[in-house]
């Protein structure tokens, strides 16, 4: 069992597989060479979550999880700890940019099927960090116990009392704490957002990437570039991870970073968008703010919600409007993956949805208006038809031809 | 280890007990970790009642008091606002108090109070906690164009009657909940004790 090399690395790797899992991993890992711009962002949103994790480890320095202490420590953070402003603006408009990279990247694979067969299970893990990341993101900005901490916490929990039976209540209750949003909460958001929501989602970013790296990445074409290999055994479409998709990905890393670094340093709040301006005044359980929005991530979800003038059935459909995703690898029926080949109704389709997810995600942020409601409910339809239609036109279309090998790449 | 002879029945057996027994200990163990979520001991201890002088309250104007960390409502109705009540009856959800947990039994009027004039409404939305904005005049408003004064929750535009009926199109399925409350003078109530002058 003894490794033929008597080096510094021979003897480690006696010990533990570093050079098979590097091998495994990134030097022999076969990526298609066709990727494009919509593949930066598996890549950009482990940037993103390193970067939460780094910053919030500083902000946990300084920052004081009581209903006395937080508000006024994070001003503390922002005025007189030496570059505090940064590393909370790098952590609260970072968890931004965090969600702009997961949604396109889920947009990715929208496009290209890579939630179909053999992948449905990476999908699956994918969905589990989204909806880990909503929670860590929601409790996240309950601890700077502002305006919109508050009464955001209030709102979201009290979801949870549609359950019918009195079970609804009794949970809000356990949530809480307490009989109202309190330093209870507070305390207990600050322990899941700090300690376990971090190292749930961890954990599944690395059963995302095993499971990718078990069967393959995809791609635009989406062709199984497995099925064509050269005489050592090597998929004549791919290329070895590193050195040529780290080097890539640095050219999105850094333009990536260049726009983060625009927003960071000159609209942190983002005019309202990442950091609403009810925020900046201290809890008030008496007083609602004048307009009580979700931060843009939420605000697709949030407008379905409001969509609905029914409490259990608005709750309901936005639960939905989640999980329904879960099972996208199953209403998909098309014999080919990516849209590229896929018939015209999935070609026009999909960028309505697209579209009508943008439109949902801002009115989430608006005054529920009467057009802004009518708008929602049309959003609405659009996002559950696509889904729950899917089945059919998916089945239905002509499909193109897929190619023997991928089109485009270097 | 040799694998001959493995009395697989018994093996299987015994992994099942064994997981079994496990299982167990781990829903005990699990116990203290769900119930330490529950409100504690302090957080039960902090329900007083509220008092609240009423004599500065000007026809149509509204104060808020807090109990139990809530807000409650207070407001002097006119008369005007009064008679447009009954009318409203069509247009509401709950008109005539069917939900008989959204108030006491003294409230379970057409004005749902104790005195015709004074509204006290827990200022919680019942459809996600927010705490509704009063609009007391009888003027069109953006969410109502014939608006008889009352109460409209900004944040996903739940609209109440002045005795805090929820109006049909509104998210919120029941009337804003009136807390117990019991007059100490004729001008102060107690928020929180249901019996008088106890």
């Amino acid at each position: 069992m003894s490794n033929q090399k008597n080096t510094l690395m021979g003897w480690i790797d006696d010990r533990l597989p570093v050079t098979q899992a590097y091998e495994k991993h990134m030097s022999k890992y076969y990526a298609p060479k066709n990727f494009n711009f919509w593949y930066f962002f598996g890549v950009l949103s482990m940037l993103m979550l390193v970067n939460q994790i780094l910053s919030g480890i500083w902000l946990t320095m300084n920052y004081v999880p009581s209903v006395e202490g937080a508000f006024a420590s994070v001003e503390y953070i922002m005025r007189d700890v030496e570059w505090g402003w940064l590393i909370r603006y790098m952590h609260s408009t970072g968890a931004s940019f965090f969600f702009i990279a997961v949604y396109l990247h889920m947009m990715r694979a929208l496009l290209y099927g890579s939630y179909q067969k053999p992948r449905e299970l990476i999908w699956i893990f994918g969905m589990l960090i989204y909806l880990a990341l909503m929670a860590e993101a929601f409790m996240g900005y309950v601890l700077p116990w502002g305006q919109m901490s508050y009464w955001g916490a209030q709102v979201i929990i009290s979801l949870f009392g549609v359950i019918p039976f009195g079970l609804g209540d009794a949970l809000v209750e356990w949530v809480r704490g307490d009989y109202l949003i309190s330093g209870a909460t507070l305390n207990r958001f600050f322990a899941l957002h700090v300690i376990a929501l971090p190292l749930v989602i961890v954990m599944l970013v690395v059963l995302h990437l095993l499971a990718l790296h078990e069967v393959g990445s995809n791609n635009p074409d989406g062709i199984d570039i497995k099925k064509l290999v050269d005489e050592n055994g090597k998929p004549l479409d791919g290329v070895p991870f590193h050195p040529y998709y780290t080097v890539h990905d640095l050219v999105g890393i850094v333009v990536f970073l260049m726009a983060f670094s625009v927003v960071l340093f000159f609209f942190p709040e983002a005019n309202g968008f990442f950091l609403e301006a009810p925020n900046f005044e201290p809890a008030n359980g008496l007083k609602t703010p004048e307009h009580i929005a979700p931060v843009w991530y939420f605000g697709a979800f949030y407008a379905i919600l409001r969509a609905v003038p029914d409490k259990l059935m608005g709750v309901v459909a936005m639960g939905g409007a989640i999980a329904i995703l879960f099972v996208l690898p199953w209403l998909d029926r098309s014999p080919v993956r990516s849209w590229r080949y896929k018939g015209m109704i999935s070609k026009i389709f999909l960028p309505v949805f697209a579209v009508a997810f943008v439109l949902l995600t801002w009115l989430g942020t608006q005054p529920a208006t009467e057009i802004n409601t009518f708008l929602s409910r049309v959003g609405s339809v659009i996002y559950f038809g696509f889904f729950l239609l899917m089945p059919f036109y998916t089945r239905m279309e002509k499909t193109k031809p897929v190619p023997e090998r991928v089109t485009g790449g270097h | 280890m040799s694998q001959d002879g493995v009395n697989q029945g018994r093996r299987t057996l015994l992994v099942g007990a064994t997981a079994a027994v496990g299982a167990v200990g781990a829903g005990f163990l699990a116990v203290p970790y769900v119930k330490s979520w529950n409100p504690s001991e302090k957080a039960k201890a902090a329900g007083a009642p509220t008092s609240v002088d009423v004599s500065k309250i000007e026809p149509g104007a509204m104060i808020v008091a807090e109990w139990r960390g809530k807000p409650v409502y207070v407001a002097r109705r006119t008369p005007e606002t009064l008679g447009y009540l009954e009318g409203l009856n069509g247009q509401l959800k709950d008109p005539n108090n069917s939900n008989k947990e959204q108030q006491p039994d003294y409230a379970d009027n057409l004005h749902r109070s104790r005195k015709p004039e004074l509204a006290v409404l827990l200022g919680v939305c019942t459809h996600l906690g927010c705490a509704p904005t009063y609009h007391p005049e009888v003027k069109p408003e953006p969410f109502d164009a014939n608006w008889k004064g009352g109460w409209y929750c900004p944040c996903h535009g739940s609209r109440f009657d002045f005795s805090g009926r929820v109006f049909n199109g509104s998210p919120a399925a029941d009337n804003l909940v009136v807390p117990p409350y019991s007059f100490e003078t004729t001008e102060v109530i107690v928020i929180g004790i249901d019996e008088e002058n106890a």
